[in-house]
């Protein structure tokens, strides 16, 4: 029976968003194993069996959290040696990209990046991933010896649990972490992100670009959101010039989002931006150049000055929430 | 110190990129080709290092012999040498080949530090570097936003979702970096021209002891199949003429967002 396991990554015991999506596709590809590791990993083993894993590998080591990926990629290494897995799939993460990329080179398996879908062909599998910003996909298959090694986008896959979910059979590992080795380690972490809703679970998104002129601009972009209840993003461009910390970013480098609503505030709507948010329900565009790309995408575009509706479209959102 | 940067030319990101209906892979013909703007922000942070603690930047690319022009680019701008790692054999490589072929190239250059970005614009699967540093067993600080090297050892800022990660590895590393690290300098007229005398070495699978074992003698997967996604329909587009904002607190209103 092939088996299939999901690098599934965890935040103090909680699985983040996209461990459930992963394991939302793995399951209908076979009998899926999460691996959860880090300090409270083993708290997530119930969540991660309600959403399709049947065994849970968890390992508490603090290594796990504060290593980048070496430990992570010796631990997959050894349990792909035990389990021989056909297929490990990983969110393409921060942490998921550089143990998904590591472990493929110690492996010498292939891996498939920026994974939309995964689906049996063959006796084997097919992978889609999309290319050039979205505008073409493209199907492959592996070439080389099991497992294959995915990495899937977030949101890609919405976490659903699984009807026939069980008690998950948890194994708790304790293989020493190897400390010979030279390691990347996390001195210590720093958050930015301002408050109101997270960009990945927001369900109105108002995103800021270039056109908006200069940084102090995004007041406005701020004071949208709020009334709306709206997360704030940024394209790459404002991003790369300084104006807003990279967790901003929606784009091919940044997050991908799916809202309800995308309101687009002079954006061009360049490729590298569009493939992190087109995915949204309806999308609104401001922007004063008529053929901004964006304009193909948008549900309802405005070809006009931002610095001049933005403001105006805060007095219509309060005057009609006064009502 | 010195450093390695790893670069990709890539046709142009400005024009739409096309695939051969054939094999699949990236059309590279009849298309500017230029050095990736990611991998511009790797040579600048190179060259950042070296003009406060001395040393020298080598170039390394993987790629047809017009990629020459890429390197040429990464020198123009300050680096002191390259090394294009050329082969017909190496044609549709994939990232694990790519990997292979970069960490036999440089085996015995003398350095400190190999930065690459974070992935090619054109591919994007951003598998290189970590497969990199597994290969030649480095530490990988991945996704630097800032970058700090001193006392045998490097510290980044490493992005987050929300946030960054101040992280710390003993030299040699290889650092992967964001667009967001620095401002990649412009190359100066006299740049160019110091950059057509600067060694550039052209090493192909043969000198590298690869041969037979990269390139397409070593795919681990296959394109087969590449279809023009479902386009997004365009919905209206007006003219603001004072009822702009007015028309989007409208769609507000339907969409039941206010």
């Amino acid at each position: 029976m092939p088996g299939v396991f999901v690098f599934a990554e965890t935040t103090d015991g909680t699985p983040t968003p996209v461990a459930l999506e992963l394991l939302t596709k793995a399951r209908s590809l076979g009998p899926t194993t999460a691996i959860a590791l880090g300090p409270g990993a083993a708290k997530a083993a119930d969540a991660l069996a309600r959403h399709g894993a049947r065994k849970v590998y968890v390992h508490e080591d603090a290594a796990f959290r504060d290593i980048l990926a070496s430990p992570a990629v010796d631990l997959l290494a050894k349990q792909v040696g035990k389990d021989q897995p056909d297929l490990i799939i990983f969110g393409m993460t921060y942490d998921g990209r550089d143990v998904a990329a590591r472990l493929s080179a110690r492996l010498g398996t292939a891996l498939i990046a920026n994974a939309t879908d995964i689906v049996k062909r063959d006796g084997g599998w097919a992978v889609t991933s999309p290319m050039f910003g979205g505008s073409l996909l493209v199907t492959t298959v592996p070439k080389a010896k099991a497992p294959t090694l995915v990495l899937l986008r977030p949101k890609a896959v919405a976490a659903e649990p699984a009807e026939d979910a069980s008690a998950p059979q948890v194994e708790t590992l304790s293989d020493p972490v190897d400390s010979s080795k030279p390691v990347a380690r996390v001195l210590r972490r720093e958050k930015e992100k301002a408050s109101g809703p997270k960009l990945e679970e927001a369900a109105v998104i108002v995103s800021g670009g270039r056109g908006l002129g200069a940084p102090e601009n995004f007041k406005m972009l701020d004071e949208l959101a709020a009334e709306l209840g709206a997360a704030v993003g940024a394209s790459r461009a404002v991003v790369d010039a300084g104006w807003k910390p990279y967790a901003f970013q929606i784009g091919q480098t940044g997050k991908t989002v799916k809202p309800t609503v995308y309101i687009a505030l002079g954006i061009s709507g360049a490729m590298q931006h569009t493939v992190g948010m087109k995915g949204a329900k309806t999308i609104i565009a401001i922007n004063k150049d008529p053929e901004a790309p964006i304009f193909k995408l948008a549900d309802l575009g405005v070809v006009g000055d931002v610095h001049k509706i933005v403001p105006q479209l805060i007095q219509e959102v309060r005057s009609r929430k006064g009502k | 110190m010195n450093v390695l940067v790893c670069v990709k030319q890539i046709p142009d990101p400005n024009a739409p990129g096309k695939l051969d209906p054939q094999t699949k892979r990236l059309v590279r013909e009849g298309v500017d080709l230029v050095l990736d703007p990611g991998d511009e922000h790797g040579v600048e942070a190179g060259l950042q290092l070296v003009e406060k603690d001395g040393g020298e930047v080598t170039i390394i690319s993987m790629g047809p012999p017009k990629a020459l022009e890429a390197i040429r680019r990464a020198l123009a701008m300050g680096a002191h040498r390259g090394i294009l790692i050329t082969d017909p054999a190496l044609q549709n490589s994939d990232a694990i080949s790519t990997a292979r072929a970069i960490a036999a190239a440089i085996k015995g250059q003398n350095y400190e530090l190999i930065i690459c970005g974070t992935e090619s614009t054109d591919g994007s699967s951003g598998a290189v570097p970590a497969q990199l540093a597994e290969l030649l067993g480095l530490p990988l600080l991945s996704f630097a936003k800032k970058l700090e090297v001193g006392d045998g050892k490097a510290v980044i800022d490493r992005q987050t979702d929300d946030g960054y990660d101040v992280v710390e590895a003993p030299l040699p590393a290889l650092v992967t970096v964001t667009g967001g690290i620095n401002e990649a300098r412009y190359p100066a007229l006299r740049g160019i021209m110091q950059a057509k005398n600067k060694e550039v070495r052209q090493v192909g699978l043969k000198d590298i002891g690869l041969e037979g074992q990269a390139g397409m003698a070593a795919l681990t997967q296959e394109v087969i199949e590449a279809t023009p996604a479902e386009p997004r329909k365009a919905g209206e587009v007006i003219d603001d003429k004072g009822e702009g904002a007015k028309r989007v607190a409208d769609f507000l209103k339907a969409l039941k967002v206010i």
